[in-house]
């Protein structure tokens, strides 16, 4: 039988392939159109490597992240491989998680992030919906709300985001050469990490 | 010997860095490159980078010369997971003049601060007088 780490990571594969030429024709619109390949790449990559009986979820986190390294291609591949080594890095060795671990790794995930891409909340860019996302998450469970409730929450504020990022200029990566012909597209990076937070939501709701 | 990493999303570009380098520092042996992905993918991979510094290294240090985008932060990713103490810095550098300028300063022994302080140098070259 397969450990839930495993199924869970099979599920944000599942979404990223799905959503692989919409996350493209998004890069198409204002990056160099490979957002969606590359995620796709990648996590065909992730999930050839991983053991499905791997119950450790840091251990599975670990080599989701260093996998992403190696295969995705672009900046999202350093980006989003440090977000999951980092959250593997608080969960190491355990199999189950609290709605405060949850909490924890998306902070770290968020803090690698913006060390990697030395981006800021209103450049355009994934940061836009993990930040708020984050902000609620932590409100709601501070106020008593269990894991899944504070998840479905964040999932409201980071789909905001997106929408706040059609709202902007990029001023970070690629779609920043394009400057004010940025604005009124959404953001590939915010879209994809949004779709992430939504497939863990909708696999806990399972 | 200072060793260098030319790193590049393309295979081609970075061979052919490589190739342009070496008939202007010919026997230099420190010059490698972590360019593409293992399916010939267009795109750069940190771990591979990650490797190359290890192989550039003769224990004087390693420059880094990189493209755009990616390029760089897969650098500074591969450079954050060194599990080895290597002086390792990315060169401010345009990736063809700087590595061509780096690997003749390193051919001739020059130190790892020469070696970044020429590459850097090279981005205010006047390439065109008019």
């Amino acid at each position: 039988m397969s450990s839930r780490i495993y199924d869970c990571i099979v599920k944000i594969n599942e979404t990223i392939q799905t959503n692989k030429d919409f996350l493209t024709d998004l890069d198409r619109e204002i990056g160099d159109a490979d957002h969606g390949v590359n995620m796709a790449r990648g996590f065909n990559a992730v999930i050839e490597k991983l053991n499905a009986d791997d119950a450790d979820i840091g251990g599975a986190l670990k080599k989701t992240g260093m996998t992403l390294l190696s295969t995705v291609g672009g900046a999202s591949g350093p980006l989003y491989g440090t977000a999951y080594m980092e959250a593997g890095k608080v969960v190491q060795g355990k199999t189950e998680i609290t709605k405060e671990d949850f909490g924890e790794m998306l902070r770290v995930a968020i803090e690698g992030i913006q060390k990697r891409g030395k981006a800021e909340k209103g450049e355009k860019t994934m940061l836009d919906s993990l930040l708020p996302a984050y902000d609620v998450y932590m409100e709601k469970i501070n106020g008593g709300e269990d894991l899944l409730g504070a998840l479905e929450a964040a999932c409201e504020e980071a789909e905001k985001g997106i929408e706040y990022t059609k709202t902007i200029r990029a001023t970070k990566g690629r779609a920043s050469y394009l400057g004010d012909r940025s604005i009124g597209h959404q953001d590939p990076g915010a879209t994809s990490a949004t779709l992430t937070l939504e497939t863990i939501r909708d696999f806990l709701k399972g | 010997m200072v060793g260098l990493v030319i790193v590049s999303h393309s295979y081609k570009i970075a061979e052919g860095i490589k190739d342009l380098a070496l008939e202007m520092a010919s026997g230099y042996e420190g010059l490698h490159c972590a360019a593409g992905l293992d399916d010939g993918s267009i795109g750069t991979d940190a771990i591979r980078i990650m490797e190359a510094i290890k192989e550039a290294n003769s224990g004087d240090g390693v420059v880094v010369l990189a493209d755009l985008g990616s390029g760089i932060i897969s650098a500074e990713t591969a450079i954050d997971m060194l599990d080895e103490d290597i002086k390792v810095q990315i060169a401010d550098a345009p990736i063809v003049e700087g590595a061509i300028i780096a690997a003749v300063e390193a051919s001739i022994g020059s130190d790892f601060d020469k070696v970044l302080q020429e590459a850097e140098n090279t981005k205010t070259f006047q390439k065109v007088y008019k």
